[in-house]
């Protein structure tokens, strides 16, 4: 395809003997938002650093417009990095930060001084330009930051968890920003985040990776509807996973009762993960549910009661916006559509991890 | 309450009482006696003749050799440290490397027998011009001249040069360096654009622990320079203890110690102002 900008083409990487990358293959297309989301230490730095060209890879290549820049040094590629740690130079200015690599492109001082001034807009961060990095808050140090970085008008930009280091609000609010400065400036984007939310609401593209390699990729709609396997279902969003067997088509047993779904093509009586969003079970009474349980627990949580219902050895989670009286005995109920069928994992690479 | 925190003090500055002693005995009373005999001729009568005295034909060329050492010696001591300094960021030899023992491994072992080395080492028939002879070049005469004093002067303070120049540059996070490459910064322009303006603290903290002791020293003039370069350092010692005059050597010493802390100043004041500005 044409459009595709960078490429990684089955690149492994090994540190002191372990495999951090696998044959990992990866495509990034001309104007998109593409994320990296995965748990600590799955090697989405990693990732980016192989594409900035502070790691080389073992093996494979990185080919840039269809040229392979795997031994290109830093420096000589047209990507840009925003750091986590903002990595702003703290001896000069922040003009003189955001000028730093259109002087070493040897820019004319009215075109650098025309850029440090938009992109001081763009940012929101007009009339800073004096100040010292050490003198702003975390987010108008990342602002600058992403400044300093997009004046380059690099092909691609990278950002390793960029907001990681704010708070909660504050993160909302510049993941906002974020997309619309993605939107103005027209650059590919690659995210790093082990944040499924943000993920889910900045994307174009998500890859979801585990232990080096890529587990499902998608859109943000795809990857949270239908996961399809029990690391993505568990690691987007919170999930009720348990084992089932695929009695037939359209049928599936779980804790011995057999319940309608609209999955197909597991063969007779296979072994498979189930997997229910807790938004998507209903509390009922005891002879209308396909499942019976005792309630232990209901907590409000604004917007919704989290209810625990035992059943069977399993607890489910369900979210509701009706409490249920602790201690009573209920059902579940649960529309065919909204029951994700999945294959049993295949290797441990796919196992799940729960809650880090 | 009050009481018990009077105790309080009263114990305190009683365990800090050795330490203010040894202020007053070594430090506060040589100072006013040094002055007392800056200000007085020999009978006893004030003057300003001794401090003046550097301005005499011998003592200011005295003094311009020093101060012509002891800059050369800085900036010699600057252009060796950062190559090594930057070298041993690059192989990775942390703080507790080997490297960093080779280099104060020098400093322990006593001052003078290491002047006594290098003047074997660069005196006429030393082993500099056995090498040089092997290597079928002609005997160079080293030994007492300006240059010996300066081989003396940079080996002996280039670690005080190296120390904090070292400390400045691990500190810089290597995620500046690599911002600045990911920017489009090649290795010398990191060097000349981030790592160097971010050693500037280092860098006059090591200037002041060369300069001024290379530009008061005169063990190493006596011994490598044949006794008869004279540093000021030279001739303050010689008033002492050859020519028996203390109101001049005195005097000396204070003009000396003028000098001295008002170029510290300058030093000690940019480095607060800090960043860039300093040196560019
Ligand atoms: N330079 C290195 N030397 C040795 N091991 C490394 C190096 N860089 C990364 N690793 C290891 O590789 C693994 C993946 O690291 P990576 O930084 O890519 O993870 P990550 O997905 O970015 O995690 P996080 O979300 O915590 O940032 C980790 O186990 C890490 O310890
Ligand atoms: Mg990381």
């Amino acid at each position: 395809m044409s459009d595709v900008i960078l490429q990684l083409d089955s690149i492994s990487k090994k540190f002191d003997g372990k495999d951090i990358l696998k044959d990992f293959n990866l495509e990034l297309h001309r104007n998109e938002f593409v994320t990296l989301l995965g748990p600590s230490g799955c090697g989405k730095s990693t990732t980016l650093r192989i594409i900035g060209g502070f790691v080389k890879p073992d093996s494979g290549r990185v080919l840039f417009d269809g040229t392979d820049i795997t031994n290109l040094p830093p420096e000589k590629r047209n990507v840009n990095t925003v750091f986590q740690k903002y990595s702003l130079f703290p001896h000069m200015t922040v003009a003189e930060n955001i000028a730093f690599g259109l002087k070493l492109k040897k820019k004319s001082s009215k075109y650098i001084a025309d850029k440090i001034d938009y992109a001081l807009k763009l940012v929101n961060m007009e009339g800073y330009g004096g100040r010292n990095p050490e003198s702003l808050s975390g987010g108008q140090q990342q602002r600058v930051a992403i400044a300093r970085a997009i004046v380059n008008e690099p092909e691609i930009l990278l950002l390793d968890e960029p907001l990681g280091a704010l708070d909660l609000k504050l993160r909302h609010d510049m993941q906002r920003e974020l997309i619309k400065i993605k939107k103005e400036v027209g650059i590919t984007f690659l995210y790093v985040t082990h944040d499924q939310e943000e993920a889910l609401m900045m994307s174009d593209r998500i890859l979801v990776m585990n232990k080096g390699i890529i587990q499902q990729e998608g859109s943000s709609k795809s990857i949270y509807d239908e996961p399809q396997n029990a690391f993505v279902a568990d690691f987007i969003g919170e999930s009720n996973i348990i084992d089932g067997i695929m009695v037939k088509d359209l049928l599936v047993k779980i804790q011995g009762v057999d319940i309608p779904c609209v999955d197909t093509g597991f063969g007779t009586n296979t072994p498979v993960d189930v997997v229910i969003r807790p938004e998507d079970l209903e509390v009922v009474s005891k002879e209308e549910g396909f499942l019976k349980g005792t309630v232990t627990s209901v907590i409000f949580k604004g917007a919704y009661y989290e209810i625990k219902v035992l059943s069977d050895g399993y607890e489910w989670m369900i979210q509701s916006v009706n409490p249920a009286p602790v201690g009573e005995v209920v059902g579940l109920t649960v529309l065919p559509d909204n029951i994700q069928i999945m294959h049993k994992p295949a290797s441990d690479d796919e196992e799940v991890v729960r809650d880090e | 309450m009050s009481e018990c925190r009077l105790k309080k003090i009263n114990r305190r500055s009683f365990l800090a009482s050795p330490y203010a002693l040894w202020i007053v005995g070594f430090t506060i009373l040589p100072l006013i006696i040094i002055f007392k005999y800056a200000l007085t001729d020999g009978a006893g009568a004030f003057t300003w003749d001794n401090l003046l005295s550097i301005f005499s034909d011998v003592h200011i060329k005295a003094f311009w050799f020093s101060i012509e050492i002891a800059a050369g010696c800085t900036i010699i001591c600057i252009l060796l440290a950062y190559p090594m300094v930057l070298a041993m960021k690059n192989l990775g030899l942390g703080r507790k490397g080997l490297s960093m023992f080779v280099i104060i491994l020098p400093m322990w072992m006593n001052f003078i027998l290491r002047i006594l080395a290098w003047q074997m080492i660069l005196s006429n028939n030393g082993i500099l011009n056995f090498l040089l002879g092997k290597l079928g070049m002609g005997p160079v005469a080293i030994a007492n001249t300006p240059a010996a004093i300066m081989v003396g002067v940079v080996y002996d303070y280039l670690p005080y040069m190296i120390l904090p120049i070292f400390n400045a540059i691990m500190d810089i996070d290597e995620d500046l360096i690599e911002a600045a490459r990911d920017l489009g910064a090649g290795g010398f322009t990191v060097f000349r654009r981030v790592i160097f303006p971010l050693s500037v603290p280092g860098l006059l903290s090591g200037i002041v622990m060369v300069f001024v002791p290379s530009m008061t020293s005169f063990v190493v003039s006596d011994i490598l320079g044949g006794g008869k370069l004279q540093l000021i350092g030279n001739v303050i010692e010689q008033e002492f203890t050859v020519g028996y005059n203390w109101n001049v050597g005195s005097g000396l010493s204070v003009t000396l110690m003028i000098f001295v802390l008002i170029s510290m100043m300058f030093t000690v004041k940019q480095k607060s102002e800090g960043k860039e500005s300093v040196i560019w």
